[in-house]
């Protein structure tokens, strides 16, 4: 598989009035064509401004892409002009937000939104993109497309709205979707009906796509490749069912204690991570996750561990072993 | 738990005067009982002259009861209803019709002095930590509130309460002088429990009170709610979405589907042996945090919204998007029923 995306050391900082916020702090990835990729991680580790950085989303000020490449079509997108992101932006790299809610004009109709940019990019008329605007609001499930076109987004539910966010990511065919917490705002059974119509369409589209969540349960049934995000780092990178089979790194062990499961009796007690993820103005010097660590060593704390491939394509960056009780590798 | 627990004993006035269910602590004691149990809201139109245009329809007969020391659960998508459900038990909204029976006295039909010395028997957490605390008041303050409000105490017991109540809830007291933007989300979570606790309640009505958070917190609140239960007794009826964290902390569950239950029972037996059409198509749509699983899992997807609660749909109230639908569905609301053990249901399927 070839790579159609890749993220070189990754470095975006928000300069405020109480400091530097180190967001992200050096992250690198490689996306493949057709395959999607989970990144998990709790509210504040960046996972978003991660992604927001690659399409040149950042406000700026006060945030600002302070280092790294994101390689896409043999050009740094980080480098190219405004007008080539744009060219970019919505057209082969398309994203939809975590709330439908806001994410979708109230004073424009469905269809002067998905048109627009097939309008833009394709360079379509109003009539051919009115009815391609048909054509996907059919795909994506909206019952009678044909009618409901001219309605504005307060007429449509949260579902259907979300439905009509992917409709227009999907608008001029993108060779990658970045999907940032699509579902956060979806009831259950409204947001299994949207993971499964990604599914489908993704197969369809042979799109490779960038799903960002802090659910373990949807990255365990969506993506094929896992990484870990905490405190703007990767903490941990493996395949779907080593990550949830072996997982290595304390964070990722943690986490998966402390998610009850539906489908099983239940334990005595959920396993906490103790304490709060560190303040990004601060960082500490060594390992971000230290202070929360069950496993934590004198080293950890000194010392910034990086990723590092411990089995074929599982990395962790740890300075233990988990699985030998805690003992540096 | 750690931290020495003398609450009860410092409780400045003596409660339940009449004495009644103090020492009636078995596991079978009914201390909840919701008997048909509605809600309506009206809507109206007009501006200057009011008219009734029609009523939302956000509780229509619910029947429930909870034990003490239980925990009850209530799941069901947003707008389904739980929420007024709770504030309804809590007389926070006075009912369109039915009962609520606390220890058998229907607060219903109390008013004044009365129902105002039963509330403080029944607390709520709430879900969203960063709007249900005061932003101008201390922690301190925010945790004594219950306390002035129900005259307990002098200025000198409620401060040495206030303390105990935050190391119950594992913060350090030194904190009563800070304000709730200087803590996190979980952090200000605890601080929502301590106020439940502050009076000394027997019942808590915990709505989503931990969507808000973050995953690994999420964990913290659990246990920690879980803990207090067992050290005062407590009652909780634990309103949620997620049915992950339901199947985790409580002893039964009960799934709601716009202002109706559907089904009622056991957790496990719930988890097991789903009856009703609506709750085997919610377990199937949670995600599993294990790809084999997943892998292998066919859901059933349900299509379509919820209908509005102020046009529910002639019959059972999901004939609509129920996918083994039949014609009675779409004429008889279905009786919901015990099918044996304890399972009650509304189907006609079943």
């Amino acid at each position: 598989m070839a790579a159609l995306l890749e993220v070189k050391d990754l470095r975006t900082q928000f300069f405020t009035q109480d400091g530097v916020v180190n967001a992200v702090n050096g992250i690198s990835y490689l996306l493949n064509e057709g395959e999607t990729l989970g990144i998990v991680g709790e509210s504040g580790c960046g996972k978003s401004v991660s992604v927001l950085s690659i399409m040149r989303l950042i406000p700026q000020p006060p945030g600002k892409i302070v280092g790294g490449e994101v390689l896409f079509d043999g050009k740094d997108l980080l480098k190219i002009s405004e007008d080539g992101v744009r060219r970019v932006r919505g057209n082969k790299i398309a994203m939809i937000f975590q709330d439908p809610m806001t994410s979708l004009n109230p004073v424009l109709t469905i269809n002067q939104q998905v048109s627009e940019a097939m309008m833009l990019h394709l360079g379509m008329s109003k009539e051919q993109a009115r009815e391609r605007t048909i054509e996907l609001l059919d795909m994506v499930g909206i019952p009678e497309a044909k009618d409901r076109i001219d309605d504005y987004p307060h007429q449509f539910s949260g579902g259907m709205r979300q439905r009509v966010m992917i409709a227009m990511a999907l608008s001029c065919n993108p060779g990658i979707l970045i999907a940032d917490e699509p579902t956060t705002a979806l009831d259950v059974t409204i947001q299994a009906q949207f993971i499964d119509l990604v599914k489908r369409l993704k197969d369809e589209f042979g799109m490779a796509v960038i799903w960002i969540t802090h659910d373990l349960g949807i990255i365990a049934g969506i993506a094929e490749r896992v990484k870990v995000m905490y405190a703007g780092f990767f903490v941990e990178s493996a395949g779907v069912k080593e990550l949830y089979g072996d997982p290595r790194h304390p964070y990722t062990l943690g986490l998966l204690g402390s998610v009850p499961r539906v489908d099983q009796v239940r334990k005595e007690k959920l396993t906490t991570i103790e304490g709060l993820p560190p303040d990004l103005i601060a960082l500490p010097p060594g390992c971000p996750f230290y202070a929360r660590c069950a496993y934590r060593l004198d080293r950890c704390q000194e010392e910034r561990p990086t990723l590092k491939e411990i089995v074929a394509g599982h990395e962790i960056a740890c300075w233990v072993d988990v699985t030998k009780g805690g003992v540096e590798w | 738990m750690v931290v020495s627990l003398s609450l009860s004993l410092q409780d400045p006035v003596p409660r339940d005067p009449a004495g009644k269910g103090q020492d009636a602590g078995g596991k079978d004691e009914i201390l909840i009982e919701v008997k048909d149990l509605k809600m309506w809201f009206p809507i109206t139109r007009g501006i200057i002259i009011q008219r009734h245009g029609g009523d939302i329809k956000a509780v229509d007969g619910v029947s429930l009861f909870i034990r003490r020391g239980e925990t009850l659960g209530l799941v069901g998508e947003s707008g389904c209803g739980k929420t007024t459900v709770g504030r309804t038990i809590l007389q926070l909204y006075r009912p369109t019709a039915g009962e609520v029976l606390f220890e058998g006295e229907d607060l219903t039909k109390m008013k004044g002095e009365r129902l105002r010395h039963m509330r403080r028997r029944m607390q709520m957490i709430f879900q969203d930590p960063y709007a249900s605390l005061n932003p101008r008041m201390t922690v301190g303050s925010i945790i004594g509130e219950p306390l002035e409000v129900h005259k307990l105490g002098g200025r000198k017991e409620r401060k040495e309460r206030v303390q105990e109540l935050l190391r119950v809830v594992k913060m350090n007291p030194y904190f009563v002088n800070r304000y709730p933007h200087e803590f996190s989300g979980g952090q200000r979570q605890r601080i929502g429990v301590a106020r439940a606790l502050a009076v000394n309640p027997d019942f808590i009505v915990c709505d989503e009170p931990i969507s808000a958070l973050d995953v690994s917190i999420q964990a913290q609140i659990i246990n920690l709610l879980e803990e207090l239960q067992e050290e005062f007794n407590l009652t909780y009826l634990f309103i949620a979405h997620d049915l992950s964290v339901v199947r985790h902390i409580s002893d039964r569950v009960a799934v709601m589907y716009l202002g109706k239950i559907l089904e009622l029972t056991d957790r496990d037996e719930l988890y097991r042996n789903p009856l009703n059409p609506y709750t085997q198509a919610l377990l199937s749509a949670v995600p599993i945090p294990d790809p084999l699983v997943e892998e292998k899992r066919e859901r059933i997807i349900l299509i379509g919204d919820v209908p509005s609660p102020a046009h529910p749909p002639v019959g059972c109230n999901f004939s609509t998007r129920c996918p083994v639908v039949m014609e009675i569905c779409k004429e008889k609301e279905p009786e919901f029923k015990d099918v044996g053990r304890g399972h009650w249901v509304a189907c006609w399927r079943v």
